[in-house]
Parts: structure tokens; C-alpha cells; sequence
């Protein structure tokens, strides 16, 4: 199987499930190859410990290019690893070195339970979405998509905060386990458009007051998540969702 | 003996079909809707539009999807666009023209009826998203965006950077989150779809296991919608995610739905090449990147030197030699057998040999100029006129360029990138008729799960458009015709017999992995169920081959039944138990593929079998004996029968596909 000739010692934190407590578990893994991705290491890992008779890893992975979001080791202290602007997945071993330790966590937020392992159950971030991380158009009540011209640089602005994968690395990294840069990036999204202008207030608000009911930490702008955000998701996100919080707490009859 | 198939094609004109019967198909009225429950399993785009939508119209819908949020569906990794004849580039395109490229890219296996009608809705789905706030690529004047695909001579591609897909699914996830805040939809995340429960020949409901207890739920449905997505994963490499599978679809297919055309797979001629035994998975760059990157060979077999070091003489652009009309802009099928021929004769490059070159250099120098000229720059440098067109091509393909860059660990602004082949789509899938419907009452199959529109090679940019299709403007209106004849239904209580002798069967074969306690894990079975595949049942097929590999993949299954190693418990988080089911399930899907690649004596689209071909190795169709869909049904272990719906073209003058 060996393929390379990398050997690692792997710290990885093992948890039967959400009642029991967990401990760090340490793997020695031979023969890797720089080519390989963090998760094909893994991989690599679980069929000897099969071999073995013993339990894998149980991790979360899906699409395994960066983009799905389902992805969420916590590598050396850094949600997805050493690398910015990089998810999991796409993080290769040529980003370490022979001998190397490694130790690797679940995402760690009270909002973000443990199921097993290093995977973790994210549907609060659902359940922000569910609260008004949307715009209420049935199906079949859409204009001409052109009838409706938006500025190219405000499009691009609200592409770049689309571009959240919802991870969740904003919440790992951050001290306080805040969920800003995630809630951020979807109220800047339709802020920044015309459609998303009849809601605008109202959502902000009811997004927040989930994020909040979901046992999120609050923001201290430290900016740790926009560092470890794969898709490099902006902190002028969070700025422009006080900004919208605030004037909507004043001019709503929502909240 | 095999079976008349009725397809429910509306009578009328092609152009006529829809509409009327749109207008004409039974409804429901609302008070009844409120007591009707639909169930969704999957939530990529066909599912998620189709949840949200027909919670919006007042029916109770379920939702189900394996990952931990509906938001992570594998469309959400489709890169390049979406088709829509909405003409916004005054090229001449029109709905006849799509309708007509998608026949013809199709390799004349498409059923007209279908694709008309995707054709037809393929602006509403446009319109929908830009209202969902979907922030597709925008010109200057904020107008909508557009850039050309394989296979066409129009530019009809909408398209966001290269997360077209990502951004398309997460305006139908809005939709779907929206109507489960509202409380219309249940969703039902980290759930997985372990039977279809059939009762007096309809489709009445699911078994699904829960992922995280593993506890064996029963759900009851009036009907049931299987949004499931393709099987490319049965090739182990393919570029689908890791968890997509065939489950759902082959459980149906054993309660009695046919299988269509299950040999018909794409292969998507730009991905990165295998980099070793560990690979996983294989990674896509988008076919938008054959509009700007030229793809050649060195001229010269088994050339050892750097490809910058490469004179411009020396190189052998092959696709624009073979096909001066289309070019670079081949259809995929074509695009991808001609590199494996290239391959084959000697000529690959990279370690492997087995890769071709997709080069930017001269892209970018073209829109290096063009920046110059729009800036006013006379005389501008080389360098100049590099670091401009490099920020285009970063504008327009940055993301891609960048995965490319982590994967291979090579810069693709510098060096041309190498790419190769790989299992991408499914064009086969469950067989339904005009309204989605399965070959079982009430039972549905929308999206890449059902084998509808794509014929024997789908285009570009018509994957998204065809699952938006199904879920937001077809099944809406199309289930109405069976539903109202259902509202006298009331919820079948899940105490029924037949979901009691479902979960049991289910129960069983977990069972059955957990104490088979042999010595091979699930994923090595895998490994070699994708091996035979990929070498007898891939891009070239023979007789031979097919013959072999059937009875390979009988062996390799009697073998999984015996050895298969299953750690962990059925009560518990366990995704090995997880992949023993779907790679089960892989292997007898497998075999019928053979089996229907064997029957079809004649090469079309993605379907190549070398023992027809043309002189020049194209694609040899026998429209004679096989313009039909192979519709087969279950009838027990390793046995099929077989079905055919002969496919009429009324609208369309059948030809030899030529894109010289």
C-alpha cells in the first residue's frame, strides 16, 4: 500500500459518541506519498485499522474538491490545516514534512455537537438559513431575468459573500465560537442586491436572533475566521451586518 | 416476453405539447393538496426545487438527504453553467436551436417530447434564480452574462465564476430552507433511503435509516420522488462526490422500475489525471475551460521535454485539426475519445502518459490585447500584455486555476495544465415516462437519477439546467395527473404490513454486513468493482470485454457476500456499514451495465463499442435496430428482461453527427 515515503505520527481525537467523553489517539502512518490529500492519508489510515479489526475514523467528506463544505478537521490548531484560503480536502500532504506530528480535532463549538469522532453536527446553520436566509419568491412569479440590471461591481460583491460553503471554519476558529462571518456573508449577499431589498430588514434581524437561540458566542472582531475562511469570505461582511442589524433594530417593527 | 411501453407523450405539435397539456393536466385543488404528502429523497437541484415548490403549491412534503445539510447535495460542485435559449446574445438561438443542439449532442438517443420541453423552460429557470437572488456573472451594463459550451455555436451558458452549480443549488436550498422554517416541509438530514415500500402496485412510501442512531424509520408518501442523482460512482474514480451512490435508485429498480439505458455514461474528456493507487476521487476542470485553453499533443511519440520548451510547429493542436468546425468545442464524447486515441498511439504526456495538454498561453496573450486596446495602451510590452490577460483569465476561470495549482502543485498561469478523461454523468438512470413517473405508480425519478434527456451523451451546462427543469416547472404541473386521482387516499398507517415486511428486509441485510465478519473492507471491493469497469465497460467497450467483465463482476460479488469485513454496530454512526450497502448495490448495477452495453450492437455518444466505428474512428449509430431505450426490468437475482421504447423523430432529420 505504501506509496510514498512520508511517516507521520497522527494525533486524532476519538469520541464513540455525544454522551461519552473523548481522548486524543495516536496513529503512526508510513509510506505516504506528497501527492496525496490530507483526506487520502486517511483513507490510507482507516483501511489498516480495518485491517486491524479496529473501528476507523469517522470524519465528514463529500464532495473532496473544496466546495461542498462538508469537510472539518481542526489540523494543528488551524481549522483545514496549515493553508489559506484552502479547505480540508484540498489540502495535500506536500504541506508537511517527513516525521511530522499531527494532530487533528473535531470543529469545536457548543452550537456544533460532537457525533462521533471528528464529525460534528452542523444544522444550526440550517436552521439560521431557515430563519430568513432567503428570498420569498415562489416558483413561477420571476420577471425576465434581465429586466432587472445590477451594477457588475455590486454583483461581484454579492458573488464573493455567495461564496460561503458553510463550513463552519468561522465558528471553529474563532475563541468566542461567534457564527458572524457565516451570517455576514448571507445577509450581505442579498443586501447588496435589489431583490433582496424587501426583506432586508427583517432578515437581518431574525437571522441573528437564531444565530443567537442557536448558542453561538458572540463577536469580539478578532477576525480569526475571515484568516481560516476557505473561501477567503471578508470581514467587511460582518461590518456591513451591524450595520444592517443596527439600522433595521431602529427602523423595524419586527423586533 | 417484453412489454409495451406507454412514454404518455402528449398528442400535438412538438412546439404545442407542453403547453396545452400543461393547461389540460388534472389539478388539485388546495384544500385536498393540504392532506397530501409528497416524499423528496435528495436535495441537490432537482430535489430541492422540487421540495420547495411543492410546498409552496400546499402539499405536505418530506425531504431526505444522506449528508448533514440539503445544502451539500453534489450539484453543488457543477462549475461551468447552465443552457438557456433566452437569445440575450442576438446569435440566433431560439428554443427549436437548443432543442435541436441537445438531440444531436445527444447522438439522436433523446426522446423529442422531453427535450422540447426542457428546451422550452430553460428561460423561466434563469428568470427563477436572478429572482432568488442567484448572482450569476454580470457585463458592465449589468446585464446577464453569457460564454459558449461544447457542442454549440451560440452562447447560451449562464454561468457564476466556476461555482455555477454551487450557486444555482443554494438559491433552491433558500427555497427549501424557507418552506421548512415555515413548517410545509420536514427535512430529514443524515438520512438514507433503504427501500421503496410498494403497496397494491403503488408507491406508498420509504424506509430510511437514520445515520446518526441508525435507527430504521417508516415514512408514508401519496407519492414518492426520487431526485437522487447519477451512478458514476460505480467506476470507484469518478468525479462524483464521495458519498454519491445508486442506492435509492437500484432499491427502486428492484420494486419493479425500469433502468434506462444504464450503459450510457459520460466521460468528461478535462479532468486532472490519477496520480497514484491512493486516489479517492478524480477532480473536474470545467469544459468552460475549452473555450479559451487549446488542447494538444507533442507531435512527436513519447517527447521527454517540458512543454514550454515545445516549439509551436512541434505541437499537434489534434481537435482543431480533427474538427475545424467546433474545434476545442467538440462535445464531450468526442473530445475524450480523442484524447484516450492520442493517449493509446504514444503520444500523452506527463509522467502517466496518460494526459493531454490544455494550454492558456495563447488566451492569454489574446486577452492581454484586448485589455490594451480597451485601456488605450499603444505599443504595449510583452509582459504587459501577459500580466493583463492573466487577470482575465484569473477573473473568469480563478478558482479553477487555483484547485488545479493545490491538486497537482503545478501553476497553471505558467505551465499548460495536463488533463485527462474521467467518469463524470450518468445519461442512464430510471426509466420514466412523460410526467417523471417511474414504471411504478407513483413513484418518480427527476434530474440526473432518471435517464431522460441527455440520450447517449449530454452537453455541457444541461446537467443544472435539466435538474431545474424536472424540479421547479415539470413535476409540479405532471404530478397533478396522478394525484388527483389520489385524494380519496387517506395516510396509509406505517403499522401496514408492507412497511413492516420492508423495514425487515432492510434489517436483515444490515444485518447480514455485520456478521459476514470476512477479511476485505467495503472500499477494496469498491476499488476492484471500478477497475473492471473502467477497463471493459469505460470509454472503448468490446464484446470481448463486456463478456468478461460479467462474469469478473459475478464472481467479485459472490466474493463481497462471503468476505465483506464490516466494522462497528447497526446502532450507531457508521459510515463503513453506510458504503457495504451502496457498494452492494454498485456491483449489481455494474453488472447490467455490461449487460446493456453487450445488447447494444451499435456505438453512439458516450457509448463506444469498437467494433463500430467509422473509418476514421468515429462513432458508428445502427438507427435500424437500435433507436430504442433499453428499459430493463428486475426479475430477480442477476436476471433482467428486456423492454424497449423505439424512440420516433418527427421533428428532427436523423444524421450522421458530424462536427467537422
Amino acid at each position: 500500500m505504501s506509496e510514498g515515503n512520508m511517516n507521520l505520527t497522527l494525533k486524532v481525537w476519538r469520541q464513540k459518541n455525544a454522551k461519552v467523553n473523548g481522548s486524543l489517539e495516536t496513529y503512526q502512518v508510513n509510506g505516504i506519498s506528497e501527492d496525496m490529500s490530507f483526506l487520502e492519508m486517511f483513507d490510507v489510515l482507516n483501511e489498516r485499522l480495518v485491517s486491524d479489526g479496529k473501528e476507523p475514523i469517522a470524519f465528514d467528506h463529500d464532495c473532496r474538491e473544496g466546495i461542498c463544505g462538508m469537510c472539518s478537521m481542526y489540523i494543528n490548531g488551524r481549522p483545514h490545516g496549515p493553508l489559506e484560503a484552502v479547505t480540508t480536502c484540498q489540502l495535500h500532504m506536500r504541506s508537511f514534512k517527513d516525521g511530522d506530528t499531527i494532530v487533528v480535532e473535531p470543529w469545536r463549538a457548543t452550537a456544533f455537537p460532537v457525533i462521533k469522532d471528528l464529525v460534528v453536527d452542523r444544522s444550526a446553520f440550517d436552521r439560521i438559513i431557515a430563519s430568513g436566509g432567503y428570498i420569498s419568491v415562489n416558483t413561477g412569479n420571476a420577471q425576465d431575468g434581465n429586466a432587472l440590471p445590477i451594477p457588475k461591481e455590486e454583483a461581484d460583491k454579492a458573488f464573493a459573500a455567495a461564496a460561503c460553503i458553510g463550513c463552519g471554519a468561522c465558528v471553529a476558529a474563532c475563541k468566542n465560537a461567534s457564527a458572524m462571518l457565516f451570517v455576514s456573508a448571507k445577509v450581505s449577499q442579498l443586501a447588496l442586491l435589489p431583490q433582496g431589498q424587501p426583506e432586508r430588514e427583517e432578515r437581518a434581524i431574525k437571522m441573528v436572533a437564531q444565530m443567537d437561540a442557536e448558542g453561538f458566542g458572540n463577536c469580539t472582531n478578532t477576525g480569526a475566521c475571515a484568516i481560516e475562511c476557505p473561501k477567503e469570505i471578508s470581514l467587511e461582511n460582518i461590518a456591513r451586518l451591524n450595520r444592517e442589524y443596527l439600522g433595521s433594530s431602529i427602523a423595524s417593527t419586527v423586533g | 416476453m417484453s412489454k409495451k411501453i406507454d412514454a404518455k407523450i402528449p398528442e400535438g405539435s412538438i412546439s404545442e405539447k407542453w403547453t396545452k397539456y400543461r393547461s389540460t393536466v388534472p389539478l388539485v385543488n388546495p384544500a385536498n393538496k393540504r392532506s397530501i404528502e409528497i416524499i423528496v429523497v435528495g436535495t441537490g437541484l432537482a430535489g430541492a426545487a422540487a421540495a420547495a415548490t411543492l410546498a409552496e403549491m400546499g402539499y405536505k412534503v418530506k425531504a431526505f438527504c444522506f449528508q448533514d445539510s440539503p445544502r451539500r447535495a453534489h450539484s453543488i460542485a457543477a462549475q461551468g453553467g447552465i443552457n438557456a435559449a433566452k437569445n440575450y446574445q442576438n446569435d440566433g438561438d431560439s428554443v427549436y436551436r437548443l432543442f435541436y443542439d441537445t438531440i444531436k449532442g445527444g447522438d439522436y438517443r433523446a426522446r423529442e417530447a422531453n427535450v422540447h420541453r426542457l428546451a422550452e423552460v430553460s428561460g423561466n429557470i434563469i428568470d427563477q434564480c436572478v429572482a432568488q437572488g442567484v448572482p450569476f456573472a454580470r457585463e458592465y451594463g449589468g446585464l446577464l452574462s453569457n460564454r459558449s459550451f461544447g457542442g454549440t455555436q451560440v452562447q447560451r451558458t449562464f454561468y457564476a465564476a466556476g461555482q455555477t452549480g454551487q450557486q444555482l443549488l443554494l438559491g433552491a436550498y433558500s427555497g427549501l430552507e424557507r418552506q421548512i422554517g415555515i413548517g410545509t416541509v420536514t427535512m430529514y438530514s443524515r438520512h438514507e433511503m433503504l427501500e421503496v415500500v410498494v403497496i397494491d402496485g403503488k408507491a406508498r412510501g420509504i424506509i430510511a435509516r437514520n445515520l446518526i442512531t441508525g435507527e430504521l424509520e417508516r415514512h408514508f408518501g401519496h407519492a414518492v420522488l426520487l431526485c437522487t442523482g447519477g451512478y458514476g460512482n460505480v467506476f470507484y474514480l469518478s468525479t462524483n462526490a464521495m458519498g454519491s451512490n445508486v442506492t435509492a435508485a437500484w432499491k427502486a429498480h428492484k420494486q419493479g422500475a425500469y433502468f434506462g439505458n444504464p450503459c450510457f455514461t459520460q466521460i468528461h474528456p478535462t479532468c486532472i489525471p490519477v496520480s497514484g493507487d491512493h486516489q479517492s476521487k478524480l477532480t473536474l476542470m470545467s469544459e468552460s475551460l475549452r473555450n479559451d485553453g487549446r488542447i494538444w499533443v507533442p507531435k512527436q511519440k513519447d517527447d521527454k521535454r517540458a512543454a514550454n520548451d515545445i516549439p509551436e510547429e512541434e505541437r499537434d493542436y489534434y481537435l482543431e485539426r480533427r474538427y475545424p468546425a467546433f474545434g476545442n468545442l467538440v462535445p464531450r464524447d468526442i473530445a475524450s475519445r480523442a484524447a484516450k486515441e492520442r493517449c493509446d498511439a504514444g503520444y500523452g504526456v506527463g509522467t502517466s502518459k496518460m494526459a493531454v495538454y490544455l494550454d492558456y498561453a495563447s488566451a492569454i496573450e489574446r486577452y492581454g490585447k484586448i485589455e490594451a486596446n480597451k485601456k488605450g495602451i499603444h505599443n504595449p510590452s510583452r509582459e504587459e500584455i501577459i500580466v493583463m490577460g492573466k487577470a482575465v483569465v484569473k477573473e473568469k476561470y480563478g478558482n479553477l486555476f487555483d484547485m488545479y495549482k493545490q491538486i497537482t502543485g503545478e501553476d497553471p498561469y505558467e505551465v499548460p495544465m495536463r488533463i485527462y478523461p474521467a467518469v463524470h454523468y450518468t445519461m442512464g438512470g430510471l426509466w420514466v415516462d412523460y410526467n417523471l413517473m417511474t414504471s411504478v405508480p407513483g413513484l418518480y425519478a427527476l434530474g440526473e437519477a432518471n435517464f431522460s434527456d441527455h440520450g447517449a451523451n449530454r452537453l455541457g451546462a444541461s446537467a443544472l439546467m435539466q435538474g431545474l427543469a424536472d424540479g421547479y416547472f415539470v413535476i409540479p404541473y405532471t404530478i397533478g395527473s396522478y394525484l388527483s386521482g389520489e385524494i380519496r387516499t387517506k395516510a396509509i398507517p406505517t403499522d401496514h404490513p408492507a412497511f413492516v415486511e420492508a423495514e425487515n428486509s432492510v434489517k436483515e441485510r444490515i444485518n447480514k454486513f455485520l456478521t459476514i465478519k470476512g477479511k476485505q473492507s467495503p472500499e477494496s471491493f469498491h476499488k476492484r468493482l471500478g477497475k473492471i469497469m473502467w477497463d471493459k465497460c469505460g470509454m472503448a467497450r468490446n464484446e470481448k470485454g463486456l463478456k468478461e467483465a460479467i462474469e469478473e463482476i459475478r464472481a467479485l460479488k459472490k466474493e463481497f457476500w462471503s468476505d465483506v469485513r464490516v466494522m462497528g454496530d447497526a446502532d450507531e454512526f457508521n459510515p463503513e456499514l453506510d458504503k457495504a450497502g451502496r457498494v452492494a448495490d454498485f456491483i449489481e448495477l455494474g453488472e447490467l451495465m455490461c449487460i446493456d452495453a453487450l445488447n447494444r450492437n451499435e456505438s453512439c455518444g458516450g457509448h463506444f463499442r469498437e467494433e463500430y466505428q467509422t473509418e476514421e474512428g468515429e462513432a458508428m449509430r445502427d438507427d435500424e435496430n437500435y433507436m430504442y431505450v433499453a428499459a430493463w426490468e428486475y426479475e430477480g437475482d442477476s436476471k433482467w428482461s428486456l423492454n424497449k421504447e423505439p424512440l420516433v423523430y418527427e421533428n428532427i432529420k436523423i444524421a450522421q453527427r458530424s462536427y467537422k
